[in-house]
């Protein structure tokens, strides 16, 4: 079935093989910079998490990086009429923060500070082959499909 | 302070940053992982594809630094148990706020957007008091 879904996925989507590559690059560099920057390990998630102790703010520095890019950069992207390689900006429409945002946030922050990982650094490790790595991974798979039963329908 | 690691945290989130303008700038897309990977699951257009690659790219980005620096160091204090526990709930969590630290932190701040604002604090607070609650209490 898996199969089949993918076969028609490859052919339905118009979009050109160049989109595909540089999405591809672009995730690779994500895990190449989550790796680089030590969110992959747990220690420094927790160094940073923990004000109370011998504190690390080093992830501070990940995220002021990050936006000293995605700041400007967006601003001119957004500006374009259209995407490199597809048609049109896909783009979450809605600016009001409400009660669901900040309790899935909120649920969100507290498993991040029992397991120290976010999902992006979490994917990133696997090839360590951490029993934790893999058992949050696959927690957190199940939990996206929990939500998608109990709450999209 | 002495875990102090300034060089390699700006060159991460550099990387971080230029993938994420690459996404936006190529396919027209939001770099949110938790967003990308729960959609991958439940695709609502054909648009599979992109996400598998995207999420293919990230392991094999981490791969290449496990291969290249010799080690990938996963330091935890976390039980199996503890570690199913918080995946659940970060799975849970960053659909039902629509997004994470990426999605929300990196892009959504990046916008100017409201409701990435207030997520990001929500999750950084949740995340520093749960951390030392569980630690100091």
């Amino acid at each position: 079935m898996w199969c089949a879904m993918f076969k028609e996925n490859i052919t339905t989507d118009s979009s050109p093989i160049s989109a595909f590559v540089a999405i591809a690059t672009s995730g690779f560099l994500f895990g190449l910079g989550l790796a680089i920057s030590g969110m992959t390990n747990p220690a420094k998630v927790v160094g940073f998490l923990d004000i109370a102790g011998d504190w690390d703010p080093s992830l501070i520095l990940v995220m002021v990086a990050g936006l000293g890019l995605t700041v400007p950069s967006f601003h001119f992207i957004l500006k374009q009429k259209q995407p490199l390689f597809t048609k049109q900006f896909f783009l979450p429409t809605r600016n009001d923060p409400d009660g669901k945002l900040i309790t899935g946030a909120a649920l969100f922050g507290v498993g991040w500070g029992i397991g120290d990982y976010c999902p992006g650094p979490a994917l990133a490790a696997l090839v360590s082959l951490n029993t934790n790595v893999i058992l949050f991974c696959g927690a957190m798979l199940a939990g996206m499909v929990i939500h998608h039963f109990l709450m999209e329908k | 302070m002495e875990n102090f690691t300034p060089i390699s945290a700006i060159m991460g989130g550099l990387l971080i940053g230029s993938a994420a303008m690459l996404t936006l700038w190529t396919n027209g897309r939001i770099a949110g992982i938790s967003g990308i990977l729960s959609g991958a699951m439940f695709p609502k257009q054909q648009d599979t594809l992109w996400r598998l690659l995207f999420v293919a790219g990230l392991i094999l980005g981490g791969a290449v630094y496990a291969i290249a620096s010799g080690d990938l160091e996963v330091i935890t204090q976390a039980s199996p148990v503890m570690s199913v526990i918080a995946g659940l709930l970060v799975g849970f969590g960053t659909r039902m706020g629509s997004g994470c630290t990426s999605g929300h932190g990196i892009c959504g701040i990046a916008r100017f957007s409201q409701r990435s604002l207030v997520a990001t604090g929500t999750f950084m607070l949740a995340g520093f008091i749960t951390v030392n609650v569980v630690r100091h209490v």
